[in-house]
């Protein structure tokens, strides 16, 4: 039992990132649809590294760069030219697809030490619990620490509530005296890094290897992750959890021989997450201040 | 002045044996211009790097008697009917257009192009200028059942496989016929990823598998992801379609390896000669050419990880089916459910093999669908 919510743990772990990573990205009035392409940067990166320097620690270093780097592309044409976010996005995930498949050319067909596992002294060893919560990689711990900061951030940080404030009106933030630019180059860099980290754990942990396109859709879950837990972070760890035990559950049905077909069980991930986002704009239509008001619009600070 | 003239006549002769040279090289067989389609990039260290190593060997043994263009990334669909009609506009002369999904929109443009010669992998639907082509992947599958069954302890087989469509059940039913062949009491679980290639699901539905106990995983799915799993789990597998014992050097018993390079430059000669065709007409189920280990379109990597005996078991099987001993669907069949399938003494015949929708006892489970 506890070899599969292990399973279920490391299968959600990139979501969780790359979502957490997007969520403060669109807090601040960003929608990058970029994720996907930032987390195969993040993915090649990391392997690279780990092969040249050896260490699977500089691994998620890059990773993260890497993640920053596209980030910071997208942040250019969209903060400072102002073009539109939902076409650069996407434009950037097919752009990072062939570029990541161009630069990973040369790791095809190598494979790396995986992240080692880190036991928190006594902790470990309790029963069950110390397996699945205390037995885990760097970058899990690390996830977790980075949705309890960014909860405290958003919520109590006076730098969050001006990171809030940008994204649901940035003309008044800027009135105020705000640089709305400057913080939305700043979340959409985290959001970067996040997802670049994110990335990376797949060769890092899931799946020691590289090979195109290996996230295989990931990305566009995170973003669906984001929505589904209408902009709090905790509910991302949930969110996850869910669709990671859906994944797994199906593959265990699988294996047991459950009446299910495969193909109805294969689904059922995306369709909890269809009906999450219907039963949150339900409610959105009630108080309407779950989205970032100024989410996906441009900003002319010469207006 | 006569050795001034001897001289300008040997210049002159030298000049024009040198140009004789460059001409003939040029003119002596315009090169044979070839397409290939394909569906990933050689990235995928799988199914395409396969076909990709199979057009070096084209490249090897023709050099510039032929000139090939490659499009990689097509997608199965309207994109690959574009993509392969560009290709006969190109003057290209044979193109192979290499996975299963392509089947229509090759059948589509070789309407068109009727002069320009179609090779389809893995279809089973051709015409007067499209061929198919395409590996008893089955065969290898029987091999691993028989390693499977000598070697695992828990008597539990995971197998990872993309979609059901015939070309997979077949192969769990070969390995099923396999690993009956040695052990009567293990059995075969399989999980459907419902996609060729993703990695991390790949990796959880190997996960899954050694947790519900399986000891020897197999897959027909594209990336290394499972045998990694299984290398870090101290549990073994076999390969798919390329060698991967570079991924999991203590997991991998061996791998089945697609082996399309003579296949293509058979055909290109063909073309050349002349005598290039598209077989025994429509009723052949499997296309012309349904090449196995004894064609050496499928080859077996090194048997490793396993004791001698076991090697010298599989080794057995291999000879056992290169030389037609083995007949992996003989009666009598029997399917999952007591069902009988054929009665001792006949066997499957090629198109009953591609109506395949049934599990052979030893699978556990029903086929989806």
């Amino acid at each position: 039992m506890d070899a599969l919510m292990l399973t279920i743990i490391a299968t959600s772990i990139p979501l969780l990132l790359a979502a957490t990573g997007e969520l403060i990205t669109e807090k601040s009035g960003v929608l990058n649809l970029g994720v996907e392409g930032m987390m195969l940067s993040g993915a090649v990166g990391a392997l690279g590294a780990v092969l040249w320097l050896g260490n699977p620690y500089f691994g998620i270093i890059a990773g993260g760069l890497c993640g920053v780097l596209m980030a910071s592309i997208f942040s250019i044409f969209t903060i400072n030219f102002m073009t539109n976010q939902v076409a650069t996005g996407l434009g950037l995930t097919i752009f990072a697809t062939g570029l990541t498949g161009l630069a990973g050319a040369p790791l095809v067909g190598k494979t790396v030490p995986s992240l080692p596992k880190i036991e928190i002294f006594l902790l470990s060893d309790i029963p069950f619990v110390g397996e699945i919560l205390f037995k885990q990689d760097f970058i899990a711990y690390l996830s977790v620490a980075i949705i309890i900061f960014i909860t405290y951030f958003l919520k109590y940080s006076k730098s969050g509530i001006v990171l809030r404030a940008v994204g649901d009106d940035h003309q008044s933030a800027h009135s105020v005296g705000y640089p709305v630019k400057k913080i939305r180059w700043y979340a959409t860099c985290f959001g970067g890094m996040c997802a670049g980290i994110g990335g990376a754990y797949i060769p890092l942990v899931l799946t020691p290897h590289w090979s195109e396109g290996m996230t295989a859709g990931r990305g566009w879950i995170a973003l669906a992750l984001v929505v589904f837990a209408s902009w709090i972070p905790w509910r991302i760890i949930v969110g996850a959890l869910i669709f990671g035990g859906i994944t797994i559950a199906q593959l265990v049905g699988q294996a047991r021989g459950w009446p299910i077909p495969s193909q109805i069980l294969s689904m059922m991930p995306y369709l909890a997450t269809i009906v999450a986002l219907t039963m949150i704009s339900g409610r959105i239509s009630k108080s309407n201040s779950v989205v970032p008001a100024s989410l996906g619009k441009p900003f002319f600070d010469t207006q | 002045m006569l050795k001034f003239c001897m001289r300008i006549f040997s210049l002159f002769a030298l000049g024009a044996s040198v140009l004789f040279f460059i001409f003939n090289s040029a003119f002596a067989g315009t090169p044979t211009k070839v397409g290939f389609v394909y569906l990933t990039t050689p990235g995928d260290h799988g199914w395409t790097y396969a076909h990709e190593l199979g057009k070096q060997m084209v490249e090897k043994r023709f050099g510039n008697d032929v000139k090939i263009s490659v499009v990689e990334n097509v997608p199965e669909g309207p994109d690959a009917t574009r993509v392969i009609r560009e290709l006969a506009k190109q003057g290209n002369e044979i193109i192979f257009t290499t996975s299963f999904g392509y089947m229509e929109p090759t059948l589509k443009v070789a309407k068109e192009f009727p002069n320009v010669k179609f090779e389809h992998i893995t279809g089973y639907k051709r015409s007067k200028n499209v061929a198919t082509g395409n590996i008893r992947f089955y065969e290898g599958r029987y091999i691993q059942g028989v390693v499977a069954g000598l070697m695992t302890k828990t008597n539990k087989i995971g197998y990872i496989a993309a979609y059901p469509i015939a070309e997979v059940i077949m192969g769990i039913n070969s390995f099923a016929q396999g690993l009956r062949s040695v052990n009567k009491d293990a059995s075969i679980s399989v999980i459907w990823a419902n996609t060729w290639y993703d990695p991390v699901k790949e990796a959880d539905a190997a996960k899954v598998h050694i947790a519900e106990g399986a000891d020897i995983l197999a897959q027909h799915t594209d990336s290394p992801a499972m045998l990694q799993i299984a290398e870090k789990k101290g549990v073994l597998g076999f390969g798919q379609s390329t060698d991967m014992s570079a991924f999991a050097p203590k997991a991998q018993l061996f791998a089945s390896i697609n082996n399309w390079g003579p296949y293509y430059i058979r055909k290109i000669e063909e073309l050349k000669s002349g005598k290039w065709n598209t077989g025994d007409g429509p009723n052949h189920w499997a296309g012309n050419d349904w090449g196995g280990l004894k064609a050496e379109m499928l080859l077996i990597s090194k048997f490793q990880n396993m004791p001698d005996s076991v090697a010298k078991k599989a080794q057995e099987a291999l000879d056992g089916l290169k030389s037609g001993k083995i007949n992996i669907f003989a009666g009598p069949l029997v399917d999952n459910t007591g069902k009988e399938i054929i009665p001792a003494g006949k066997s499957l015949d090629d198109g009953a093999l591609f109506r395949m929708n049934y599990y052979l006892k030893g699978v556990n489970g029903k086929v989806p669908g």
